[in-house]
């Protein structure tokens, strides 16, 4: 019937966004820590023993988000020193920069370390092959997100396929549980060059909680070059979304 | 009395409390008593206690309310085969599965020991992923389809074995472990307990405020500090804004996997907006970080309780729009009906838990049967069921759950008072030689968290037991017979957790 859809319709208006590069998320979002260093270190000596993840030393003082799995409780133990911010610009083509420092004001996504074929062959579609391996299911589900009604990143051609054979690049999530590792060496390698590796979330960054376990195996990040480095738990659409545009020269931090 | 009789509220229990028998006293009692559908087994595993290897069982009685802990042990390396109770009770194969995968227990006549989850620290280190021989059927009219482990879409790993004759599934066999990354052991070499909260969290990110509770109530019972009922209700609330999310995003799975794009968006954009007020009350869409161990960093503010009551509104609303859609179009019925049947029956025979066992009308329901939180207090939980145990009815199922989560909501925050809540407590001592259990009701199912403490008070063994793991036999099940085609929306109706299952 024609009635019970138009009501869907009307109550479901225009969820577009319009502009992803206005998108402001809400304060109590955790993004970009800032740090400030004061001449008593003993809140970060004590944030830093609790930190899950080892993610922050306190001589010198850092904290990276590479690591991080923000949930903020560094912040509560040291008000004075660490910060969350809402900035979820946090994504880099360079490792060392989710290093974030006291001097540090934003992210450095460093362009000049993008392959110039990847914008060029991709800048106005790029097809992804996500990859799983060890992954909790939120990193994928804000994947999924990036393509739904209201981020739409479809819009720039940016989606994700089903087959590596159709795919330039590879999406990496969690920390590469051993049981994945040989499937996700046969997908990386089915795709065609050139071809391009983001991980994304902080466990795929650097294995997050399971770094140690003996579960997972993270030889694969030895043995390939990685393109784009986004930190989150789960990496915020916004994220992936900023990084990615970034990396195609569609915009600049 | 071979059983130490608790519930789900008491604290934790001396380890001296819990009775330590002979198996065939176990063997002979279970027998008996799992042919009676009230009890259940929530959990059932083994761990070594230095040169012994024990037991513990965690028996449900839903009837009763009543939480029934035994134990049996024996020597690390006797090797005396135990006559296998999944031989009578099918519902046990994952727990037995995974004592023999673990320690190479024999269980005597099992009918499948099939690996469950091909753990690092398996036994059998030639036993792996790329080895495993899936069942196979001969014939000359059949043939096999492989799927996974990496599938068609951005989700996790396994692999699914389909056996069918033309375009109809004759078998299908699930085989897991992809995702495992040591979650069990990871909690016991760390006496970090924030480390161990976030771990909880990590367990299955679209569960993360559940296993997160669960962890916290355990914890909570170990070391004596309940958590006051303020604490409990904005809990609740996290928790039934998880169901709203998931029930909501798989409603939406459903609709694409039929083509029905208008009920799609529109359950894309409500999800949206349920897990953006999960965002806007703690910081992170999925409620990481809401959780914490006796007491609580985000406690809920007259003007976040406010924000929280309008948006929900605003999405039962809607989604009941959506419902009133589906409900109305012929062409989705016909697509839903009839389809992924797991009858009643079947359901309770392999030990379905959750959503899923009561759209095949199985009484199942943790908030229930062994109340937590604010069920059973503050709210008169009204288990919903359906009967059909087809798509259709888990589809139902997830519909009227949204609209009942909603409502629990608004009359949870309608009278809230925010009041003092504690800072969460990461040093507090545990109780030594002691093991503590929580039960919650998960948006999938029930979840089960155990702890054993040793004679220090540090965590010697921490037991995660997501739904998933009962409940992915219940999807081999649905899908025989049917369409391989079918097998999309079969699969989306359970959407059952890798992670969870592989831990």
């Amino acid at each position: 019937m024609i009635f019970p859809k138009i009501k869907v319709l009307k109550s479901h208006g225009w969820q577009y966004i319009p502009d992803l590069n206005a998108v402001e998320l809400t304060d109590e979002f955790r993004g970009r820590p800032v740090l400030t260093s004061t001449e008593d270190m003993s809140d970060v000596e004590a944030a830093a023993k609790m930190c899950p993840t080892k993610a922050i030393t306190a001589a010198p003082f850092s904290l990276d988000m590479g690591r991080c799995l923000f949930c903020g409780e560094c912040a509560i133990r040291a008000p004075k020193n660490i910060r969350f911010t809402n900035d979820y610009k946090i994504g880099s083509t360079s490792r060392e920069a989710l290093m974030v420092t006291p001097q540090c004001e934003a992210i450095d996504f460093h362009p000049e370390l993008v392959r110039e074929q990847i914008p060029a062959l991709f800048g106005r579609a790029l097809k992804l092959r996500q990859v799983s391996a060890g992954g909790d299911a939120s990193v994928e589900m804000e994947l999924n997100a990036t393509g739904n009604v209201n981020f739409d990143f479809g819009r720039y051609g940016v989606e994700f396929v089903a087959s590596p054979r159709h795919a330039d690049g590879v999406v990496i999530t969690g920390p590469i549980s051993g049981n994945m590792a040989e499937a996700l060496d046969i997908c990386y390698n089915s795709v065609p060059d050139p071809k391009l590796v983001i991980v994304c979330g902080s466990e795929a960054c650097s294995g997050g909680l399971f770094a140690d376990s003996k579960a997972v195996d993270r030889r694969f990040m030895e043995r390939y070059n990685v393109d784009l480095w986004l930190p989150g738990a789960p990496t915020h659409p916004m994220t992936f979304i900023d990084g990615v545009m970034n990396m195609l020269k569609l915009k600049t931090r | 009395m071979i059983y130490h009789i608790t519930d789900n509220r008491a604290s934790a229990v001396a380890l001296k409390d819990i009775p330590e028998v002979d198996y065939a006293a176990i063997y002979n009692d279970l027998k008996e008593r799992l042919c009676d559908e009230h009890y259940h087994v929530a959990h059932y595993f083994a761990t070594p206690e230095s040169s012994r290897l024990k037991f513990y069982i965690v028996l449900l009685d839903d009837k009763e309310q009543r939480v029934m802990l035994t134990s049996f042990a024996m020597e690390y390396y006797e090797e005396v085969a135990l006559p296998s109770l999944t031989a009578i009770h099918p519902a046990l194969h994952v727990f037995e599965r995974e004592i023999a995968e673990l320690y190479n227990v024999e269980f005597d006549s099992m009918p499948w020991n099939k690996p469950l989850r091909f753990p690092f620290n398996r036994r059998n280190r030639n036993s792996t992923m790329d080895n495993y021989p899936f069942y196979s059927i001969d014939g000359d009219s059949l043939h096999e389809v492989n799927v996974g482990p990496i599938h068609a879409g951005i989700i996790e790993p396994g692999a699914f074995r389909f056996v069918c004759n033309g375009e109809n599934v004759l078998h299908l066999e699930i085989a897991l472990g992809y995702q495992h990354r040591g979650v069990e052991h990871e909690f016991t070499s760390t006496d970090n307990r924030l480390r161990q909260t976030l771990l909880a969290e990590g367990i299955a990110g679209d569960s993360a405020v559940s296993h997160a509770t669960a962890y916290a109530a355990t914890i909570e019972k170990l070391c004596g500090k309940s958590a006051d009922s303020n604490l409990w209700v904005e809990r609740t609330v996290a928790l039934e804004l998880e169901r709203m999310a998931m029930h909501i995003a798989d409603t939406g799975a459903l609709s694409m996997d039929v083509a029905y794009q208008l009920g799609q968006v529109a359950s894309e954009a409500l999800r949206t907006m349920t897990i953006n007020t999960t965002q806007a009350w703690c910081g992170n869409r999925f409620g990481k970080g809401l959780i914490r161990p006796c007491g609580s960093n985000k406690p809920l503010t007259a003007e976040k309780a406010a924000m929280i009551r309008e948006n929900v509104s605003e999405i039962r609303h809607r989604y009941s729009e959506v419902v009133d859609d589906i409900k109305s179009s012929p062409t989705l019925l016909s697509r839903f009906e009839q389809c992924g049947i797991v009858p009643k029956a079947e359901m309770q025979r392999i030990g379905g838990v959750g959503m899923a066992a009561r759209a095949s009308g199985v009484k199942r329901d943790i908030r229930l049967s062994h109340p937590y939180a604010a069920y059973g207090s503050q709210i008169e939980h009204n288990s919903i069921r359906q009967s059909d145990g087809d798509v259709m009815s888990r589809l139902m199922m997830r519909c009227s759950e949204v609209l009942q989560s909603a409502d629990y909501i608004e009359q949870l925050l309608a009278s809230y008072k925010p009041t003092e809540i504690s800072r969460p407590d990461y040093e507090a001592a545990l109780a030594p030689e002691s093991l503590a259990f929580s039960l919650l009701e998960g948006w999938r199912g029930e979840i089960c968290h155990v702890a054993i403490t040793d004679a220090e008070g540090k965590i010697a063994t921490y037991k995660v037991k997501d739904p998933s793991l009962h409940n992915w036999l219940a999807l081999a099940i649905a899908v025989r017979s049917e369409g391989i085609s079918d097998f999309p929306i079969c699969n989306k109706s359970f959407n059952l957790s890798y992670c969870g299952h592989d831990l």
